[in-house]
């Protein structure tokens, strides 16, 4: 199962061109003949069914199936509907979306042109974080090459289809990438989640149904348009994990960055061949976060796996963002995750109650961990604590930090433990320094 | 009517608002705006906008607070923006913070006294593959080590 193919990126194909996230470099490597030929041949209906033969999965984390998503828009067409297009991308360890925004906007964009066409959108919102201050300009600049070459704005390409795209910048919150903050964000209010049902596709922005898509299953939209759902379906593990992926791989390895493949690429094969193996050659894999911070961790015993949806559930993590984060046995798993805690408790919204005070518990123990001040009953308070704030919370953040915190624990129990009865980090300062010292909570 | 913006400022905030379904959606574009002239956004800014937009400036003052990018006091002319977050941290940010606080006499979260530098930690800024990195106002900078950072600061006038 391992062993390099030689893989055709399809997601990258232009970002190393002179001249890349041009509209002309985009245009004559074949860019946007999949939406002229949609809209000659195809009804919104049509390529719904396309999208949904595909298999093509959402790309933001949940991985939840995007033709599926489409269809449930309501039948009635009595308000406008809207496309908002997440590229509030902020879950450590993923800058895939920054990539393709900065390098080939085009392609993204052409996704969002065809995604709008299918769900009958006449006005989409594109909502990237603020800290992407050249991702937001870059993009700005192809919504206006676009619109000067008749592939927005009134009348696409003579089909009689309109569309209009508005660049929309967050400022620095981490839920803002939960949908239905993103929505409270986007009609200009503090990004609090709404509680769900209803669901975005019935009551969205302005109360208006609405489909929220993440950049890259966009760009994948681009490519079934282009080439068919029948082709799409043939690549990586089908049937139910099509397509090409994006990695982001970072952390203790010589190349770090955004790996290509089909999905189910090995992650070995991802860490060993394409991001150049371990950092140091005189250290060992410890463990892997495959699919950014909110997820379980993979001991290394457990990095023998496929890097796709499915395969990852199997082993008790989950494929997320594909922000893959390497550690090598340097590092100390309590410091670890206290990082990832402080990184939570500053960025929960503070709406309910388990999560925002569950938090703010975990960087208390862990910091007393850390410091050698722990007790023999924190190891499992963090499990009890995790236990009571998952599945309690308004939207997934609970989820995001609680399975963490279950995980690193329950895979490194005797390191922990070794924090209470060595009174103190055994792996040193030194090696991983401890970093919440700045936090201020929320 | 005298506003605490200048004119253009003001008038971009008037487009904003006719540019979307709703003028409510215009309060974070507008926020974005006054910080970009000012640098900081002040109680009379909240109010200002308040006004503009037809929002309660309390309501403001929650949304300013809400988002870590609107600050409400000045900051250094370079403002620097060192991350945290793990894939930094793996990569040696708490160095980097260290040999900061020591280059600029300053604490995180303060400013030289001469207005030049401020420093904060922020959370991760979706760059992880050229840990460790910091965002001086707009632009990023990777693969920070102290020579980087020395030459850095050296560049910023």
């Amino acid at each position: 199962m391992s062993g390099t193919v030689a893989y055709e990126p399809l997601l990258l194909r232009n970002i190393d061109k002179p001249g890349s996230g041009t509209i002309d470099v985009y245009l004559a490597g074949g860019g946007y003949e999949g939406l002229r030929r949609t809209l000659k041949e195809m009804t919104p209906e049509k390529l719904l069914e396309e999208v949904k033969a595909s298999g093509l999965r959402g790309r933001g984390g949940a991985g939840f199936p995007t033709g599926m998503k489409w269809s449930f828009l309501p039948k009635t067409k009595d308000k406008p509907r809207y496309l908002c297009v997440n590229a509030d991308e902020s879950e450590p360890g993923t800058f895939k979306d920054r990539l393709l925004i900065e390098r080939d906007p085009h392609l993204v964009l052409e996704g969002i042109i065809l995604a709008s066409f299918a769900i009958e959108s006449r006005r989409a919102f594109f909502y990237i974080r603020g800290e992407f201050h050249k991702g937001a300009r870059r993009f700005q600049k192809a919504v206006e090459e676009a619109t000067a070459r008749g592939f927005l704005g009134k009348n696409i390409l003579g089909s009689g289809f309109d569309l209009d795209v508005t660049v929309y910048r967050g400022a620095g919150a981490y839920i803002c990438g939960e949908e239905t903050a993103l929505l409270e964000s986007l009609e200009g209010k503090r990004g609090l989640p709404r509680i769900k049902p209803p669901f975005p596709a019935i009551v969205g922005l302005y109360g208006c149904p609405t489909i929220i898509n993440n950049v890259e299953t966009l760009a994948n939209v681009t490519l079934i348009a282009e080439r068919g759902a029948a082709w799409y379906a043939g690549l990586g593990r089908p049937p139910k994990n099509t397509g090409p992926k994006l990695y982001c791989v970072s952390g203790h390895v010589k190349r770090p960055g955004v790996y290509e493949a089909a999905l189910g690429i090995p992650l070995m094969e991802l860490i060993n061949d394409r991001a150049g193996g371990l950092l140091r050659a005189d250290r060992k894999l410890k463990a892997v976060i495959p699919g950014g911070s909110s997820m379980r961790i993979l001991p290394a015993a457990k990095c023998d796996v496929l890097m796709d949806f499915d395969s990852l559930v199997a082993a008790g993590s989950m494929l997320g963002s594909a922000g893959v984060v390497v550690m090598d046995d340097s590092t100390c798993m309590v410091g670890a995750l206290l990082n990832l805690a402080a990184f939570y408790a500053h960025e929960s919204c503070g709406q309910c109650t388990p999560c925002r005070e569950g938090t703010g518990w975990f960087v208390k123990i862990l910091t007393r961990l850390e410091r050698g001040e722990g007790r023999a009953e924190d190891v499992d308070l963090l499990i009890d604590v995790a236990s009571r704030v998952e599945g309690n919370t308004i939207c997934p953040f609970g989820e995001a930090i609680a399975w963490p915190i279950d995980s690193y624990v329950k895979t490194f129990r005797a390191e922990f433990e070794e924090h209470v009865t060595r009174r103190g980090c055994p792996i040193g300062a030194g090696a991983f320094a401890l970093q919440a010292a700045s936090v201020t909570g929320h | 009517m005298t506003t605490p913006v200048r004119p253009e400022t003001d008038r971009k905030i008037d487009e904003l608002k006719a540019a979307f379904p709703q003028p409510g959606s215009a309060l974070l574009p507008a926020l974005h705006a006054i910080q970009e002239e000012k640098g900081y956004i002040s109680t009379e800014s909240m109010e200002y906008v308040a006004g503009k937009i037809g929002v309660a400036p309390a309501f403001v003052a929650g949304v300013v607070s809400f988002y870590t990018m609107f600050q409400q006091k000045p900051v250094g002319r370079h403002h620097i923006q060192l991350c945290r977050t793990l894939p930094c941290a793996l990569r040696g940010a708490a160095a980097i913070r260290d040999h900061l606080v020591k280059r600029l006499g300053i604490g995180v979260g303060e400013t030289t006294k001469d207005g030049r530098f401020s420093l904060i930690e922020v959370e991760c800024l979706g760059t992880c593959e050229t840990a460790p990195i910091c965002q001086v106002n707009d632009e990023e900078h990777g693969r920070l080590d102290a020579a980087r950072v020395d030459a850095l600061l050296e560049s910023l006038r």
